[in-house]
């Protein structure tokens, strides 16, 4: 990035970023030519310590989960706490699967997730190829009729779909809960990136594919889908988490233990006299936590690149 | 941003092509064209129309209905459920509640989001871990992270526990009106703003190098070069997020309901917690309605007015 050694070090170190082979001690060679090497330093060291002091309130609660979550309830609340168990406990465990369908739920959980996740990655790529690369009457309207959801809460339509739910015989099914993420208001945002993508797709790609014969859904599947692939991504991370976190259309839809998701199911811990069972919600947490911090872990610069690439910038 | 679907220019390129003189060929292939291009927006379109816009339209009529389902009585009240609305002080308390929460997770969030997008972008070896770090919450399911944090803040929880440690005496987080409402604000802060970050540093890392080199080498220090180079190319993403971030605020709901109830009081009862509350445990289901139509107004008014002023602050649009 840099082109000249005269120009001055910035105070956030970018400028000699770019050379790994500075020693981090006082190396006397270097220090004649720098104006200002010990600010230099201490900036460094500023920042990281700023980074690691920010981290705390990020970092920790999740820390604290997984380590309570093997702490017997007579630990929980010591004073002073202690971060670590006294006494390693897996009851808490035990009870998390045994005293709720938890098993059950989190299958729900996770195929209800897929399920919406698979669904709006196949439509809302549909109909944002289609607004952004093909030509029909009425176009700009029927986006306008569609960006429409962007603009609503899905709060605030909740009555009327649980209405109609309940005509529909689909009160304590899962059928609201994958349909309307999947194709009511909070599918538009996908709906919305894909677009943005596709307008951005060079269009000499398509004219070859014409020219080889490709019709539009040849186009669509063979040229564009397989060049959207960070769109993809992000809008697969993004529609996953919303489903993943959706809490209270389940709380309204469902109604029965074995039918909940986890977000609802994670609140239900309580012992006979609704006294909650901290450890036991804290197992169930974890486990619903860590497997998807796990898989991002593992995942993340696909996970990362792909929101920032999309970057939703308008 | 503007909803303006672009004429594929393949279109354009392939009429001159085939010219004027296969004129009928050319149409059939337009209206099938037209076909393909519908058939390809069913789905959402019907999504869009079927459980968004109908479902609006039915949220206007509901709330000009007195409407308790245990008694399933219907009757048209007209504005009824509005003006019974503003003298219902609760209503007020949950109007108060949601400002105060949007703007503080509003104003947090943001400066957060690009306090850390710029202390990341200061490309630091190592920083990718602290990346994941400030990224991790997102992951997090909203419930659970909310569980967490409301054990941290028991009375006799965590936070208090290393704070009693210090000799501190901790308010009851939760319970204390002030307090109450400021955790949650804070709770929903690390969970999100992770996001918020990664589109500013997405938006930082496209802000050219030169721009800003120039304008030290111009004498500019580093808050001015922020001020007057960085913010104002980055205004696009500034606005959308804001945009993002304002109606995220306006649906908060799990937090809520797990961490406070609402309580003290209804000093976090938000609108939609609110909304909830009357629907789902007091089933007034016209009433509720009225507070979804005041909600959907709000949101629908924010959004206009993020744009409006998006000419006055917003550099270049993309």
């Amino acid at each position: 990035m840099m082109r000249s050694d005269q120009t001055e070090p910035t105070p956030s170190g970018r400028s000699t970023a770019g050379s790994p082979t500075k020693q981090p001690g006082r190396s006397k060679a270097v220090k004649p030519r720098r104006a200002h090497p010990p600010i230099w330093w201490w900036s460094r060291i500023c920042l990281y310590g700023l980074m690691a002091v920010m981290s705390i309130p990020f970092v920790f609660p999740t820390a604290w989960m997984f380590l309570s979550s093997f702490k017997p309830q007579a630990e929980l609340f010591r004073k002073p706490p202690a971060l670590l168990p006294e006494h390693w406990v897996l009851e808490p465990y035990i009870n998390a699967i045994t005293t709720q369908p938890f098993l059950q739920q989190y299958w729900n959980s996770v195929y209800i997730a897929t399920l919406v996740t698979l669904g709006t990655l196949l439509f809302s790529s549909m109909a944002g190829y289609a607004f952004a690369r093909i030509r029909f009457p009425g176009a700009n309207f029927l986006f306008m009729v569609v960006l429409v959801g962007m603009m609503i809460p899905a709060e605030v339509t909740i009555v009327p779909l649980y209405r109609a739910a309940n005509a529909l015989h689909l009160v304590d099914t899962h059928v609201p809960l994958i349909v309307i993420p999947m194709l009511g208001a909070p599918s538009v945002l996908a709906t919305f990136i894909m677009r943005q993508f596709f307008l951005g797709l060079p269009g000499e790609l398509e004219e070859a594919g014409r020219l080889d014969g490709l019709g539009r859904v040849g186009i669509f599947a063979r040229i564009a889908l397989p060049l959207s692939k960070p769109a993809l991504s992000a809008v697969a991370i993004i529609t996953f988490l919303k489903s993943w976190n959706l809490y209270l259309e389940p709380l309204v839809f469902v109604s029965t233990k074995a039918k909940f998701t986890l977000p609802v199911g994670l609140t239900q811990y309580q012992d006979s006299y609704g006294e909650l069972q901290w450890n036991t919600q804290l197992a169930a947490t974890t486990m619903t936590v860590i497997p998807v911090l796990l898989v991002f872990l593992f995942a993340q610069r696909q996970f990362v690149q792909g929101l920032a690439q999309t970057g939703l910038k308008g | 941003m503007a909803p303006t679907a672009n004429p594929a220019p393949v279109r354009r390129a392939d009429a001159r092509r085939t010219g004027a003189t296969r004129k009928p060929r050319r149409n059939a292939m337009r209206r099938r064209e037209a076909l393909t291009g519908y058939l390809f927006i069913t789905p959402q379109l019907a999504g869009a129309i079927g459980l968004v816009i109908i479902p609006l339209v039915v949220v206007f009529y509901y709330s000009l209905h007195d409407w308790n389902a245990l008694s399933s009585s219907f009757t048209f009240v007209g504005a009824g459920n509005y003006t019974k609305l503003l003298a219902d002080p609760s209503f007020a308390d949950s109007l108060v509640a949601s400002a105060w929460f949007s703007i503080g997770l509003v104003t947090l969030n943001i400066v957060l989001a690009l306090a850390l997008a710029v202390l990341l972008n200061q490309r630091l070896p190592g920083t990718t871990l602290f990346r994941t770090f400030f990224f991790s919450p997102v992951i997090v399911s909203l419930v659970a992270w909310s569980i967490v944090w409301s054990f941290l803040l028991q009375f006799d929880g965590g936070i208090n526990g290393f704070l009693s440690a210090v000799g501190i005496q901790g308010p009851n987080w939760l319970r204390t009106g002030p307090t109450a409402m400021l955790s949650v604000i804070v709770v929903q802060v690390f969970k999100n703003v992770g996001l918020n970050m990664i589109l500013f540093l997405a938006a930082l890392q496209s802000v050219p190098l030169e721009l800003r080199e120039a304008a030290r080498i111009d004498g500019a220090r580093a808050w001015r070069v922020f001020r007057s180079i960085t913010l104002p190319l980055i205004s696009p993403t500034l606005l959308l997020v804001s945009i993002i971030t304002v109606i995220g605020s306006l649906e908060v709901f799990a937090q809520i309901a797990v961490l406070t109830g609402g309580g003290p009081g209804n000093s976090t009862t938000v609108l939609v917690f609110f909304l909830y509350q009357k629907a789902f445990r007091y089933h007034q289901f016209g009433y509720a309605s009225a507070v979804g139509v005041v909600l959907f107004v709000i949101v629908l008014l924010l959004t206009l007015a993020q744009f409006q002023t998006r000419r006055r602050w917003v550099h270049d649009e993309v």
